[in-house]
């Protein structure tokens, strides 16, 4: 197995909710390895708190408790840090300024970092750039304006944007989630050749189950805060052991089913500020036991890389 | 049999730079108590198609050709893009009701989901009493799975799947014989989408009403709908089953949607995509649209624009060129 290039370790955070009612639990004790050449994925639905240990690991705002190592260590100062971890979000039209050229927005990384030596240098990275996330020809992108570009290519230009500095760690919140369909695969197609050719960590934070099966090595899932499951992909997705995993592959949209899902309510997701107590999937849970209603299940380690949190992992679960 | 047929309808955005037809010469058959499937891309006129049927654009879109036909059940067929002002409400919410994707955007934030059911009684249908209407609103959100006693909730009190739920109960308030639904769960969860579109169906089988339903998730209709037509750059390039299109795609573009999303069962298959990126509506390629994309392009793709005959509109089907 590769070298952990990043990891969060018991990362906790709590907002501060509106007009003093309390606090958000938005991420609870989560711990997560990256390894460099490796895809991982993160899903879980919207709220649960995946888009929180992106912005944990990605040092944007501190945690409550918790930390965040870099290759094994803590490492101090903004720039420095950013100059190894980058982040690609959801909406390629928010995240580039609509004021200024693709060049710019690749350059400025550039020379913020101290990569650049003469202008001609410049012009020469920004070209690479280019070449690696396959906007070509590169002199026909270098000087169009955002509005210019179709949503994959600025999804692109935010990927070249995020390579720029050179990082070694890439984390992609909802990378396609805005893209569409006939363009998703490409853009997840560059991510996943990055990890490979380049060593890059990554992690694929996403709602989409399916998409995690085919692009990622490992997938962790989310619930309402905190982790339930983890595993290889296939293993996970082919035969999950977590209650709330079952529900999100069989709620997923899949023409290939083969049995009609069951047409029982499921209810929603908890509220955070007031999260139920012990496991906080059991008052959804089909399966749930007096316990898990008390007390938060530990993490239990089922073999091959695989674990999850819940009272019922010894098998009496499916 | 038919509840609305659309026949050669034609849309266009007028701007400063010219027109740009968002939908064009678009034909379409909705029968009765069916879920038509309309799947496309972003610009692919699905919305405005949808727009359009319900009377609901507004400038600079204009309806530039074409007709739109309601079938009553038991009454004359009617015009729909020559209604008056008038007819025209007594049209919508009786005959035809649209749910949007943003239920936050289409329920009036400061009135209870109560007394937004209740408006439409009301206006609708005048001569029912106060307590008729109150029970009927009740009977309607619990037949979304709204419990009664949400009836006084603003809607920023309901979570998005009970929102969404609200609006489908405002959609059902009389007993529509259309109802377009136009990306309603796409802003939701999967579990909670799931749900949601059990209770569409089941509500269709209670009621009867046909559903246009319009998501870009070909997936996702594929297990939802009756029948599925697919749009590429404002024209209906395929209709066929969810059935015919899921097991045997004719036109280049299903089969490369068909091969874009990934699945979760079965062995990993290779994902295959579609190359290069949805065309500009202010300057289409000559030809078929799709043709600068498609891996099965020929000499005649990019002069002969295919028409639809019957179910799929691909010079390749019309015994022209390679198989």
């Amino acid at each position: 197995m590769s070298a952990v290039v990043l990891e969060g370790r018991n990362l906790t955070k709590h907002f501060k909710a509106a007009r003093g009612r309390g606090s958000v639990r938005a991420v609870e004790d989560v711990s997560l390895t990256l390894r460099a050449g490796s895809v991982t994925a993160l899903v879980g639905e919207s709220g649960c708190g995946k888009s929180t240990v992106a912005r944990l690991l990605a040092q944007v705002y501190p945690p409550t408790s918790g930390e965040v190592l870099l290759r094994g260590e803590k490492v101090k100062g903004f720039r420095e840090y950013r100059r190894q971890v980058q982040l690609i979000f959801q909406d390629p039209f928010a995240s580039l300024n609509p004021f200024h050229r693709v060049r710019y927005h690749l350059a400025r990384p550039m020379r913020v970092h101290g990569h650049v030596r003469s202008d001609a240098h410049e012009r020469e990275l920004v070209a690479e750039l280019l070449e690696r996330v396959s906007l070509t020809p590169v002199e026909q992108f270098m000087d169009k304006l955002p509005h210019e570009l179709s949503g994959g290519q600025r999804q692109r230009v935010a990927i070249a944007r995020a390579l720029a500095v050179r990082p070694v760690a890439l984390i992609a919140d909802e990378p396609v989630s805005m893209l569409d369909v006939s363009i998703r695969l490409g853009v997840l197609r560059l991510l996943e050749e990055l990890a490979d050719d380049s060593g890059l960590a990554l992690l694929y934070i996403t709602h989409d189950i399916a998409s995690a099966r085919y692009f990622a090595e490992d997938i962790t899932v989310m619930y309402a805060g905190r982790l339930i499951e983890s595993g290889p992909a296939e293993a996970l997705t082919q035969a999950a052991r977590h209650p709330y995993t079952r529900l999100l592959l069989d709620s997923a949209p899949d023409p290939d089913r083969v049995t009609r899902p069951d047409r029982t309510r499921h209810g929603e997701p908890p509220s955070l500020v007031s999260p139920p107590s012990g496991c906080r999937f059991h008052p959804r849970c089909p399966v749930a036991l007096p316990v898990c209603s008390s007390e938060v299940p530990g993490r239990t380690d089922l073999g091959d890389g695989r674990w999850t949190h819940c009272w019922q992992a010894d098998g009496a679960v499916g | 049999m038919n509840v609305m047929e659309v026949r050669g309808l034609g849309v266009d955005y007028l701007s400063s730079s010219g027109a740009v037809h968002a939908v064009a010469d678009v034909s379409l058959d909705l029968r009765r108590g069916e879920i038509l499937g309309l799947a496309g891309e972003s610009g692919s006129g699905k919305s405005t198609l949808a727009h359009a049927i319900g009377r609901l654009l507004r400038p600079p879109a204009t309806i530039t050709g074409g007709s739109v036909t309601y079938h009553r059940p038991d009454g004359p067929a009617v015009d729909v893009l020559k209604l008056k002002r008038e007819e025209l409400r007594a049209f919508r919410w009786r005959e035809l009701a649209v749910v949007f994707q943003s239920a936050m955007n289409s329920l009036n934030p400061v009135s209870t989901v109560g007394a937004q059911i209740d408006d439409v009684l009301r206006i609708h249908v005048p001569d029912l009493p106060r307590k008729a209407r109150t029970e009927r609103s009740v009977e309607l959100l619990q037949r979304v799975g709204i419990s009664a006693d949400r009836r006084r909730s603003y809607p920023h009190e309901l979570s998005g799947g009970m929102r969404q739920r609200a609006a489908i109960a405002i959609a059902l308030a009389l007993n529509p014989e259309i109802i377009i639904m136009d990306e309603p769960t796409t802003a939701l969860d999967v579990v909670v989408q799931r749900d949601i579109l059990h209770e569409i169906r089941a509500l269709r089988e209670e009621y009867g009403f046909a559903v246009m339903f319009i998501t870009h998730d070909l997936s996702l209709l594929m297990e939802i709908s009756d029948r599925i037509a697919i749009m590429y750059a404002g024209r209906v390039v395929e209709t066929g089953t969810a059935r015919a299109l899921h097991q045997a795609p004719r036109h280049p573009y299903t089969l490369g949607l068909l091969r874009s999303f990934p699945r979760l069962h079965g062995p990993r298959e290779e994902l295959l995509g579609i190359p290069g990126t949805p065309p500009d509506l202010r300057s289409l390629p000559p030809g078929c649209a799709f043709h600068p994309r498609c891996r099965f392009a020929f000499h005649a793709c990019d002069s002969t624009l295919p028409q639809l005959d019957p179910d799929v509109a691909c010079l390749l089907n019309e015994g022209k060129g390679v198989r």
